[in-house]
This record gives structure tokens, sequence and C-alpha cells, in this order.
């Protein structure tokens, strides 16, 4: 297999870069740099000496062994100094070790998951805290990375694949001195599971968002000072504003770290009853957007329209508290109100967010939702006793493969390993 | 080309070995079946039973291949049960308690029956080899028969010790000699051999057992049959008894585990967990105060009685004291003490499909020598081997079984893809589609295949012919009518009337649906049979599921026709991880599905292993 290795930190200049060697070979690199492989997961300050090219850097190096690094074979880290120069001729170096080559993206990755270091759903959730932006990602991709999907799924097979082994025991070992009905049990497990797999199912949502980002939709009449104040969130002019009612057609976006949380602010079109078929476009698109948002802030202003009503968490507030005799409200032109917006926006995503659950990836999603239905046609299988098992437990071994598709393989050894430690097996 | 003496000769006359050499002389070549007695044949040397769940399943498919098990266990049967009646047809399975005298009887007398197949008593010391490729046996006199192939079913004959207490003696069943020459030749081949274990209850005097007040187990009132071809039992039928071991039983074995030959430290080889001696359940279900014990008469003319639960490798005077401690058993005579066995078998990840071994042409394996154990596990791989090596003699491509449409297949599967840690047995939680790998459908799944490469005689082809051809008939019957949810419910049926309209036989699908409200509904749907409609109906009942299979099962063929060249390297794939080449190199996958199975096989690693195996475009079912 070849010996791989990329630049792992961002390209350009920066205080420190790290080049990532892995692969059978890749305690050799160290020899192409004039010194020894130091001993391995301990770091070692080496002068990298080319033998053509000399001297090139002072570098701090890290090995780690096969089975003990990131991608499960040997792997060098060389952490030199930031500059491109030094990057790019420690890459050309490297070039031409005989069987070295540079990894391809996601290749270091690719091989922890074929060597078992890494798991689908820990996959993911590395791609995921790689692009985190806010801290509330961050916190999330960490509980993926760290496996606790896997841990959570390994436990809920566990569960299932003890209800399957009641079931078969019953089926396969019919004439030894095994329970005959085991109805109430398997309800137990299954309910069990069925609890907490649909709790995380209904966290999806939130943490879909805590992934791709919140929104939070501005409505409201014509000229309420939707788009100055979308200008004055953003911190520059983003939506074209103007006196003239209804200059804002299409919908806006704005995208923001607030807090700790990634929040997109749509400005839309101002609604009104209207004649103008451009117009009415960009307001069926407003009020379609903001339905879909996870928060409105209805910007009170002149005219109604019954189309679109606040919901209970709904923010509704004046707009242009600049023209207002009492100052309530908010203001885009000067900026009164807004830090107080903010922090209401906040304060609610914030408490939506901690409802999180572990499933993040509509691809987890929908293996879930699928092991989540066959556990309840399995259940009312098992509910209708023991003539019903052999059905009950196709649906239940469906679910259970639907689980190992998140991770990893189901085996009938497993199924029959439950068995025999439970039961007292062999007239 | 050479002249042999025969073209295919089998070695062992036990379960594998009997139906090894039927099949292969029922494929029309000329067959010897070489074994130490006459006597032999057909012994039944554990318990007096065929058949059971997954092993019943089994029996019914060697029967749709015109086999003999089936036909000869009904002839022998004192008591038939049908295990899981009340549960679905897919996990019932037949069993028989089976006199072993008329079941010895009759298999010796269809073996001298069958045309092409020759007896041939001898014991087999060495086989002939030429360039590799093994061309026949030596006997013990010295007497050499060649043949194109040749299948060992030699038991637990290889090295095979048996312990009772600390006593040891060499042999492959009680009072035979075990195979070591043939042992030491097959040790020349380097084949990788392990060490199994097994064992068996002392057998007790009947005349000596307190029947009254025993629970009485009979048979069922309406015996179903294994063989396809059997009307109904022909022996008398009996009853077996159920006893248990007590609180006084179990103190008597844990004093005197250390004198127990497996807690005593004297084997090494590994036993089952689903057949655990008596001491065995003692240690490690302390908790039970009893365990339940079937006294299973070993035939209607032998007083001979098999307590099925109590298998052990005490001492014999400890053996005697336990079992008076029973209820029933107070003043027993043990007149064969019990005993563990200790004996070699190949991994059978050694073997092809065909259960040819790799590499080493012309040698077949089947039976316990493979690692199994149970004589319907045994007589199934005889099946294969025979039909195989008949074939090899013939020149023609293997004839392989899969996981979807056998418990042979997944058999054959388990055992050359995963080999195995204790003795293998079948379970129906074993095969993953066992909705449509049915007991009741074996014939509509295989037969046509057996007819096809000639293994069949014409009356099962013609039982065969006539029944499918009814089952056509009232299938197109089901399948023309249509029925309204309204006729349904004025046929009587609880069903909603949402003005669903179905086909006859999707409306028997439904569990409230009875032939009797379809024949109500069309009368002359009451022109097809009994048994058809019987048949059908089960059929039915899991049309659903095995539909939704079907996608799974195609997957499945797909990857099994992607085969692997037995002297594939896979050391030379980029991107293997050591471990999983280490394991691929040791389990030799067949076929892309098996390498699938391997532990720790990634999807991305089976895409390298595709994409090195075979160059073509295959969409792989790893759905990632």
């Amino acid at each position: 297999m070849d010996t791989i290795f990329a630049l792992a930190t961002v390209p350009g200049k920066s205080g420190v870069a790290v080049i990532r060697v892995s692969g059978p070979g890749a305690f050799q690199s160290c020899n192409a740099f004039g010194f020894s492989p130091p001993e391995p997961r301990l770091s070692a300050l080496r002068r990298l000496v080319h033998k053509d090219r000399g001297f090139l850097d002072e570098a701090l190096v890290l090995t780690f062994t096969e089975g003990a690094s990131f991608t499960g074979e040997y792997v060098v880290e060389f952490h030199v100094h930031g500059s491109v120069a030094i990057i790019n001729t420690v890459l050309d170096c490297l070039t031409e070790v005989q069987g070295f080559r540079p990894a391809v993206a996601g290749e270091f990755t690719r091989r922890a998951l074929n060597n078992g270091r890494l798991d689908l759903t820990q996959v993911e959730a590395l791609a995921d805290l790689i692009d985190a932006e806010t801290e509330m990602q961050r916190k999330q991709a960490l509980k993926g990375f760290t496996g606790r999907l896997r841990e959570k799924s390994e436990s809920w097979r566990g569960d299932l694949i003890h209800a399957l082994s009641l079931l078969e025991a019953t089926i396969d070992f019919a004439d030894e001195e095994v329970p005959v009905d085991v109805s109430d049990d398997v309800e137990r497990l299954l309910t069990g599971v069925l609890d907490t797999m649909d709790r995380e199912i209904s966290g999806f949502g939130v943490a879909e968002r805590v992934r791709s980002g919140f929104e939070v939709a501005i409505v409201g009449p014509p000229n309420a000072g939707k788009s100055t104040l979308l200008n004055a969130l953003a911190g520059r002019d983003a939506a074209i504003t103007s006196e003239i009612a209804g200059t804002t057609r299409d919908v806006i976006e704005v995208r923001m770290d607030l807090g700790t949380l990634p929040v997109t602010f749509l400005d839309t079109a101002g609604l009104r009853e209207t004649t103008d078929e451009i117009e009415s476009i960009g307001i069926q698109r407003a009020i379609q957007r903001a339905k879909a948002a996870d928060l409105r802030v209805f910007l009170r202003g002149e005219g109604e329209f019954s189309d679109l009503e606040p919901l209970g968490h709904d923010i509704v507030i004046d707009g242009k508290s600049d023209l207002r005799s009492d100052g309530q409200g908010v203001s885009g032109l000067t900026g009164v109100g807004i830090q107080k917006l903010v922090e209401d926006v906040k304060d609610y995503l914030l408490s939506y967010a901690t409802s999180a659950g572990l499933v993040s990836h509509e691809r987890q999603k929908e293996v879930l939702v699928a092991a989540s239905r066959s556990m309840s046609i399995a259940l009312d299988f098992v509910r209708s006793g023991p003539e019903m098992y052999d059905l009950g437990s196709e649906e239940l071994r469906a679910s259970i493969f639907m689980l190992e598709r998140l991770v990893g393989r189901v085996d009938v050894e497993d199924v029959l390993d439950e068995v025999f430690s439970s039961f007292c097996i062999g007239k | 080309m050479k002249q042999f003496d025969f073209d295919v000769i089998v070695v062992g006359g036990g379960h594998a070995g009997c139906e090894a050499a039927h099949a292969s002389a029922r494929m029309g070549v000329s067959t010897a079946l070489v074994t130490l007695s006459e006597a032999g044949i057909g012994v039944m040397s554990c318990n007096p039973a065929i058949g059971g769940l997954g092993k019943g399943h089994l029996v019914r498919e060697i029967d749709a291949f015109d086999g003999i098990m089936g036909r000869i266990a009904d002839k022998a049967g004192i008591q038939f049960r049908l295990l899981n009646r009340r549960k679905g047809p897919a996990v019932q399975g037949p069993r028989a308690q089976a006199d072993r005298r008329i079941y010895q009887a009759e298999m010796l007398a269809a073996t001298k029956a069958q045309t092409n197949l020759e007896v041939v008593v001898g014991e087999v010391t060495d086989l002939i080899v030429h360039d590799g490729e093994v061309g026949g046996v030596v006997l013990d006199t010295d007497r050499r028969l060649t043949a194109s192939s040749v299948i060992l079913t030699t038991g637990t004959f290889l090295r095979g010790v048996i312990h009772i207490g600390d006593r040891q003696i060499a042999g492959g069943r009680m009072g035979e000699r075990p195979s070591n020459d043939l042992a030491n030749t097959l040790a020349s081949f380097e084949l990788p051999l392990g060490r199994l274990k097994t064992g068996t209850p002392p057998r007790l005097d009947g005349r000596a057992i307190n029947w009254d007040g025993l629970d009485e187990q009979p048979g069922d009132d309406d015996p179903v049959m294994f063989s396809f071809l059997s009307k109904g039992p022909t022996a008398r039928q009996v009853s077996c008894a159920i006893t248990h071991t007590n609180e006084k039983t179990h103190g008597i074995i844990r004093a005197n585990l250390d004198r127990s030959a497996m807690y005593g430290g004297h084997i090494e080889g590994v036993g089952p967990r689903y057949c655990p001696s008596i001491e065995d359940k003692v240690v490690r279900f302390a908790d039970k105060s009893s365990h339940q014990i079937f006294l299973e008469p070993e035939g209607l003319d032998d007083h001979t009685i098999y307590p099925n639960g109590i298998s052990t490798s005490l001492p014999e005077d400890i053996q005697l004291e336990y079992v008076r401690s029973i209820v029933g058993l107070e003043s027993a005579e043990i007149l064969q003490p019990g005993y563990a066995i200790e004996y070699d078998y190949v991994d059978p990840r050694a073997l092809n499909l065909d259960l040819s071994l790799k590499g080493r042409t012309g040698l077949y394996l089947a039976g316990q020598i493979n690692g199994t154990t149970g004589y319907e596990e045994a007589a199934a791989q005889g099946l294969v081997a025979g039909l195989n090596a008949a074939r090899r003699s013939r020149r023609l491509q293997p004839v392989t079984f899969s996981r979807s449409d056998s418990y042979i297949g997944v058999m054959i599967d388990d055992l050359t893809s995963r080999g195995v840690l204790e003795p293998y047995r079948m379970f129906t939680s074993r095969a993953e589609y066992r909705l449509s790998l049915r007991a009741d459908n074996a014939d509509q799944r295989l037969t046509q295949k057996a007819i096809e490469i000639g293994c069949v005689n014409e009356e099962r082809q013609s039982v065969f012919e006539n029944k499918m051809s009814s089952m056509h008939s009232g299938r197109k019957k089901l399948d023309n009518l249509t029925v309204t949810s309204r006729q349904l419910v004025d046929a009587g049926v609880t069903i909603s009337q949402d003005g669903t309209k179905r086909s006859g036989f999707e409306a028997l699908a439904i569990e409230a649906v009875s032939w009797d409200a379809l024949m109500s509904i069309d009368p002359t749907l009451s022109s097809i049979d009994l048994a058809v409609r019987e048949q059908l109906s089960k059929d039915a009942l899991y049309a659903n599921y095995i539909e939704r299979q079907q996608k799974d099962i195609e997957a499945l063929r797909r990857d099994e026709a992607q085969t692997i060249p037995e002297d594939f390297d896979f050391g030379s794939i980029e991107g293997l991880s050591n471990e999983l080449k280490t394991k691929l190199g040791k389990a030799r996958p067949a076929n892309v599905a098996q390498a699938a199975r391997i532990d720790g096989m990634t999807p991305s690693a089976l895409m390298l292993i595709l994409s090195k195996t075979r160059a073509s475009v295959v969409k792989a079912r790893v759905a990632v």
C-alpha cells in the first residue's frame, strides 16, 4: 500500500504547519530528512536535512505506530514553521521517497474508516467538527465524533439483540426448557428502545439546525424598517433601503454567529395586498420562508396583513422607533433596541438548541426512522403472542440490520451467544 | 482415459457417507461405499431421533433431492412430533424418535438395493495420490481401489479418544477402532486441523425404570412425515417419558466434578454450547434446581432407554449414583456408560462450496470431520459431496447451494466462510431468509434443480410434477379471482370494508381469511385439492415478506456470482488493512458475498476487493 502525505493545516502563512505522513513506510520519511524515527508518541525536536537540499527547517516530529494513530497506520507528523517555502520544499522531498504519494482529499479519514478507527457516524461528525464555526456546532460535532451516537446505537442494538434472542430461543429450542411466552419481556425491551429512539429522531430537526444554522425571518408591512434593521444587524449594506414601500422583492440572507449559534437572518418583502405581479411573488416567497424559519421577528408598522400571524414564541416589536415619540421598539437607523432584540433572539434559539439530539444527519435520521418503523410492527406481532413470533423476529431482525447500517454490521452469532448465556439449552 | 475401479469412493457408512454414496449412485456413476463393517451402516451413535428445528428442514431438503434420510426415518419413526406446531409454518420442524434397528436395517437394505452402489468392507489406511490428485484408497488388506474422486466421511474417527472419568480409550465410537493411519495420512497433507468434543449420556435398561408417575410425552395425533413421498408411519407408535434432575443429583455431580473428564482437565477440545453435559449445566446454571430429562426408547424391540439431557464424562460409579437420585430411575441399571469423545476435525474453511478440498483435487469431506454435529447436518453435507464428486467424474461443473435457496446453502456457506469454534449445528435463526426456506416448501424450492442435475428417480419426479401442476393451477385460480372487501365481509370475515379489491391469493394472506370464506365467494375453488390449498395458504402467509426480501436475495445472488479465484492474493490489494488481509487470506472467501460476512469487513474494503477481483463495474449493495 502507498504511504500518503499531505499538509494537515491550512495552506498559506502561519506560525506552525503540520505535515502528516501515513502508511506502512511512514517512518522512512524521517530517514529522508537525515534522522531515525524518534520514539513513538513522544515529541522530538529535529533538524530536517535533505541529502541534496541541505538544512530545511527545525521541526517538532511526532511518530505513531500501527494501531495507535488516527488512521490506524504508521504515522509521522512534522510540525514545521508555517512558511509556504518550507512547506513546499518538505512536500517535494516526500514525493521523492519510494512508495510515497500525496494524499487525495479525505484519504486519511478514509483509511481511518477502513481500519476501523472511526465508524460512519464518527466520520460524519469529524467533517462537522472541522466545519464547525460556532461553539454550539463544535459541541454537537464533538458529541458525534467521540462516538455518542454509536454508543447509543450500541445500547439499542444490545437491547434488540436481547429481545431477538428471547424470541429465537422460544423458536429454535421449542422442545427444551425455555419459556414459551416471552412477549412481556420483549415488549418491555422494545418500548424502551422505541421511546429513546423516537426522542432522538424528534431531536433531529434541532440538531440539524445547529449543524446547518438557524433561520430568523424579519417580517412586517412595507416600509416598517426591515431592511434597515437587517443592515444594522449585518453591519453592512446587505439590503437596498429606500423610502419607497416594496423596495425589497427577493429574500435576502445574512449569516452570522450569534453568541454560540449559527444564525441566518432573512429580510423579506413587506407584506401587503398588491396587484403588482412581481411584488406578489416576493410576498409569497416571504411567507413561505418565514413559515419555515425557526423564529420570526414581526416589525409593526402601518398596514394590516392577515396571511401570516405570529406564533407564541415569535417576537413582535415596533419598527422605526426613531420616528416614534415614545422611543419604544427597534431602529436599524439609530441602533436603539437592537441589543435587546439580539438578546431575545439568542435566548430563544439557545433554549431551542438544547433540545438537540445526537442525530444530526439526514442519513442517520432515515435509518433510525426505518428501524423505529420495523420495531413498531414487531411490537404488534409480539403482543399478539407466540403464534406470531416468526414475523415479530423478522421485523426485529430488520430493525437491527438498520442500526447496523448506522455503524457496522449484524451477526447471527451475536444472537446465539445471547441465547446460550441466558438459557440452559441442551436436554 | 484412465480406467478406474469406481467413479466415486465414499469412505464411511454413517449418515454423511450413506447420503453421499446414494447421491453419487443416483447420479448414475459407479460408487463404492467403504465401511469398517456392514453393521456400521446407518448407525445412530447418539440419540435415537431425527429432525427438529433447522434439522428437520435439512432432512426435507435432502428428500427434495431424492435423498434417503427422510424415507428411512419415516420407516423407523416410532414417535412423530411437529415442533412449533402453533407457530408459523416457517419455524415448524418435523422430528421423530427412530427405532435404531429398523433405521439400520432399512438403510442397509436401501444401500444394497441401490443400483451403481457397492458396499466394500475394510479399513481405509491411505489415499492414493498422483500428481497432487487423489485417485483412490488403500485398504488395510493392501487392496487398492481407484476412483476419480474420494469422499471422506470419517466422523469422529480421526484420532478419536473416549473419556469416561479419568479413563481414556482410543476409539471413534464405543467399541470401535479409531482410524489413526488415515489421520496420519491426512496430517501429511498439512490440513488445518482442530479438536472438538461431544458427549453422550449413559444408556439405561428400560425394564428397571419405574414408569408410573412419570409424565408421558405422546406423539402428534396427525404425524407429519419427513419425506414428500411417505404417506404415514409404518412402525408402531410409542410415547416418551419425562423426568427431572433434582438438588440431590446436582449435589452428587458437584461433589465429583474433579473426576469428570471435562472438569478434570483431560479434554482440550471445545464442546457445543447447545448440548452441554450435565456437569456443565450444574456449573453454568447453578441457580437452577432441576433439569428436564427425556426418556427416549431406542426401539420397539429394544429395552434400551436414551436419557436425553444428562450427557456426561463422569466415572461410571458416579453416573450410576446420580442416575439413581432421579425420580423413576431409583433402581435404574446402566447398559452403557455415558462418555465424552474428542476428535480431530478439518477447518472447513479449507473447503470449496462443493465440499472438495481447496487445492487438492478429487478429495471431498463431509460430516463431522468438517466440524459439524448432528445426523442431519452430516447427511446434508454427504448429499452435496456425493452430487459433486459424481459430477466431477463426469467432468461437469460443481452444483452449489445458496443461503437464499436452502438451509444446506446456509450451512455450507457458514462452514466454508467462517469456520467453526464449536461443533456446528443448524438452527432456524441461522437462516436470514427463514420465511422462504420452509420445511413445507423444500420440494418447491429444490426438486426442480435436483431433476435438472439428474439425481431424482421417476417416481419422485412424477409425484413432484403432479404436485407442482396442481399448485400452479390452484394459484392461477386464486390469482384470477377478484374479491372485494364487501364480499369478504359478507362471507363472514372481520375486515374493514374499505372497498379494496384483492386477488384471491392476496386475500388469503390476510390472517382472518380462510379457504371456506373464499370458497363461499367462488365455489369452483373447492375443486382444488386440500393439500394444495394448505400449501397455498402457507405460501400466501409470507408472500409480502418474501417479496420484500427479494431485493436482498437478488443482491446476495449477485454477490455470490462475483466469484473470487481460489488462489487470489488478498495481500496484493492496496488500501486493505493488514488485519483484513490476514483474515481474508485465512478464510479465502469463494465469492464477494462470503467476503462481506467476514468479521471486521468494511463497505469500503469490500469495494476494493470487488474492484480488484473483477474490473467490471458492480453496484455494491453496501449503502454508504
